[in-house]
């Protein structure tokens, strides 16, 4: 690649910072109305949702692995289990059904 | 005291490390295939440690677009970190603002979604330090690991661990869900809202986020007023 990768990536640096640093630093020690707040807390539940559907079901192609890893991670989050038993029981039950398939 | 905070974020970010590996890997391996050298594909994700944004990129590389619109497309696709660092403000602990000018370079979908979910009120800027030093440092390594070994993972441990990430936002969603209508309506809505934008292709990926997002936060807040004021 040439000189014009670098400042690619320069420029890809910064438009990815400026969102990630602005409100961090710019709402600091600010009081924002209370409807505004509440909003925001909303925001992690309402991120979760649209991170997990529809995405989980097409981690691959064949669509079983998603459906399948799916009901593997709400399973065993179900159960209680802390966040790295999800992650890692979920890896084991997919990595058993694709010996199977 | 830092001290500790900093390695209960360590130990809460590890299941982004673990979830990192198999997308730092097929990155750097992809970079390669895309011509890009060690250094010039590491420093992606050193500089930009963006996952989605740097992998639409090798494909535009290679469709020969101009940098100028990769960056632009790189930002439209990060916008959505507003939303998240916004929120992410309420939860952290008030600080110098040059430390949190330094943390906020790690608040990815995944690191967000770790601090956002911490119990208590207010988080410490050690412990967002350790949860992104880690998630960052996996991806970094295998990053270049990829590049350097230029060959995936066998199929059936890259098709299993490639629900890695999902599984740790289940992982992250369930236990506040529980017993918690709320929680539920907010993450079934976006979820729903999210789906129709993927389905129909009215949006792409990180607006559909974003918009679907702030549609169920503003939509829950706003019918849990009404309930206040009935």
């Amino acid at each position: 690649m040439g000189s014009w990768y670098w400042w690619m990536i320069l420029g890809m640096a910064v438009v990815t910072y400026i969102p990630r640093a602005i409100p961090l630093t710019f709402l600091e020690g600010r009081e924002l109305p209370e409807p505004v707040q509440n909003v925001l807390r909303n925001i992690p539940y309402a991120v979760l949702g649209a991170l997990i559907f529809p995405a989980i079901f097409f981690i691959q192609e064949n669509i079983w692995f998603g459906v399948i890893g799916a009901f593997a991670a709400f399973g065993i989050a179900f159960t209680g289990a802390n966040v790295m038993i999800v992650v890692l029981g979920s890896i084991a039950v997919l990595a058993v059904f694709s010996v199977f398939i | 005291m830092g001290g500790s905070e900093f390695s209960a974020g360590i130990k809460a970010g590890t299941s982004i490390a673990i979830g990192y590996f198999p997308i730092a890997l097929t990155f750097g391996l992809l970079a390669k295939t895309t011509g890009l050298s060690l250094w010039e594909a590491t420093a992606m994700s050193i500089f930009v440690f963006a996952g989605a944004a740097q992998y639409i990129s090798l494909t535009l590389i290679t469709a020969g677009v101009a940098p100028a619109v990769i960056v632009l497309n790189t930002f439209i696709v990060n916008i959505r970190h507003f939303l998240m660092t916004a929120s992410l403000n309420e939860k952290m602990q008030p600080d110098d603002r040059w430390k949190k000018a330094l943390y906020a370079f790690g608040i990815t979908d995944e690191s967000f979604s770790v601090l956002a979910t911490q119990k208590g009120n207010k988080l410490s800027t050690a412990f967002a330090a350790g949860v992104i030093v880690i998630a960052y440092g996996s991806w970094i390594i295998f990053t270049a690991v990829g590049h350097l070994i230029g060959a995936n993972l066998p199929q059936f441990l890259q098709a299993s661990m490639s629900i890695a990430l999902y599984a740790m936002f289940v992982g992250l969603l369930v236990p506040s869900m529980r017993g918690n209508r709320k929680v539920i309506s907010l993450a079934v809505i976006a979820g729903l809202v999210n789906s129709f934008f993927y389905f129909t292709e009215w949006l792409s990926t990180g607006w559909a986020i974003m918009v679907s997002t702030l549609a169920s936060a503003i939509f829950i807040e706003w019918i849990s007023r009404k309930g206040v004021k009935a």
